[in-house]
């Protein structure tokens, strides 16, 4: 029996698709067998960044309505051996689908998949209800801003009264450089005010844009970005093992050393 | 204290992210007290329920409301008495 984990944030555009491809191409690296469910009906995006587009036939919507079984409706990633996505339907909206509906889907894909990520569309409403009625846990994605933190301790609020218990935080978009010149939340300090587990950080990287250009999630190359890096370790923890945390501050050049010897900067 | 703190300590300009802090911390008070009136409803009946055993209650001079005062949230109820029973 597998596990169902949603992918939020309340806030819009913080890296909750980009997420859903990098844990769903790590777990699949690990020979885990994946299903990704992009729950957000009418604006489609998950297809692109797995570069799955042209490949779609059914989506989440005709299988709900019966058009066709799960399984026609699953893209199988041919350059991973077990990674499928079941895409959001297009031209719909949210209300296409139920929360019941999106229950029994997830239990049914339980039976067959390791785990199961359903994207979950930005905002509060029937999108974002739909999205966590079939989930075992949470992954609440936020970036080192007010507004993305605030959006996110009023998602924690609303999974606990839904009885999704203990969700854990990504923090994505980080720069180091930001944080270090005190211009910018650090980890702590987001730890502290949401008062959450963490179980991940992800560094803002150009490589995720350039990776999302081909349709490559970073998660793929192996010896690539510190972005990757981040997302295979997340994968690790959420399967239970014990993975320390990235260092983003070290100090690397010769310079830097130097500056933090006499106590400048640092 | 290093070169960059001194600086700071000079000017007293404060870290950007030390603004953001603060004005997190005092908006998810603000956020988290903020509930719907349907459950200040709630909370009133029962309030009034409870009072009324004691002092005879004005229902339509009754308020109550949360707000937010100097980082912390407030709840705050104005009953307008009646009477006092006499059995107590
Ligand atoms: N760590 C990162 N570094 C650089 N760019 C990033 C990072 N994470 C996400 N992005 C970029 O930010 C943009 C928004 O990301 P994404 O689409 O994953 O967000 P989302 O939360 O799914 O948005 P929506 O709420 O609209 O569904 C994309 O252009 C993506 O490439
Ligand atoms: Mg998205």
């Amino acid at each position: 029996m597998g596990e169902v984990i949603v992918i939020t944030s309340g806030k819009g555009g913080v890296g909750k698709t980009t997420t859903t491809a990098n844990l769903g191409v790590g777990m699949a690296l690990l020979n885990k067998k994946v299903a990704l469910i992009d729950a957000d009906i009418g604006l489609r995006n998950l297809d692109v960044v797995m570069g799955l587009e042209n490949r779609i036939v059914y989506d989440l919507v005709d299988v709900v309505e019966g058009r066709c079984r799960t399984r026609q409706a699953l893209i199988r990633d041919k350059r991973y051996e077990n990674l499928y996505l079941l895409p959001a339907a297009q031209t719909r909206d949210k209300s296409a689908v139920s929360p019941e509906q999106m229950r029994k889907l997830c239990e049914e894909l339980k039976e067959e998949f390791d785990y199961v990520f359903v994207d979950c569309p930005a905002g509060i409403e029937q999108g974002f209800r739909n999205a966590i009625a079939g989930a075992d846990r949470a992954i609440i994605v936020t970036t080192p801003e007010v507004s993305a933190v605030r959006d996110a301790d009023r998602i924690i609020g609303l999974l606990e009264a839904a009885g999704l218990r203990g969700p854990r935080l990504l923090i994505n978009r980080l720069r180091p450089e930001m944080v270090k010149r005190g211009d910018m939340l650090d980890i702590d300090d987001i730890l502290e005010i949401l008062a959450i587990d963490l179980i991940g950080v992800v560094p803002d990287d150009e490589k995720i844009i350039i990776s999302t250009n081909r349709g490559e999630p970073v998660a793929a190359q192996e010896n690539g970005s510190l972005a990757g890096q981040a997302y295979r370790n997340i994968v690790r923890r959420i399967m239970g093992e014990e993975v320390p945390f990235l260092n983003f501050y070290r100090n690397r050049s010769l310079l830097g050393r130097l500056k933090k010897l006499i106590g400048f900067g640092g | 204290m290093n070169l960059k703190a001194l600086l700071k300590a000079l000017t007293g300009k404060q870290d950007s992210k030390d603004v953001a802090k603060e004005r997190l911390r005092l908006v998810l008070v603000h956020d988290r007290a903020s509930v719907s009136p349907e459950f200040l409803d709630i909370i009133k009946e029962e309030i009034i329920r409870v009072i009324s055993k004691y002092m005879e209650i004005d229902e339509g001079n009754t308020v109550i409301q949360m707000h937010r005062s100097e980082g912390t949230a407030v709840l705050e109820a104005n009953l307008a008495v009646k009477a006092i029973r006499r059995t107590f």
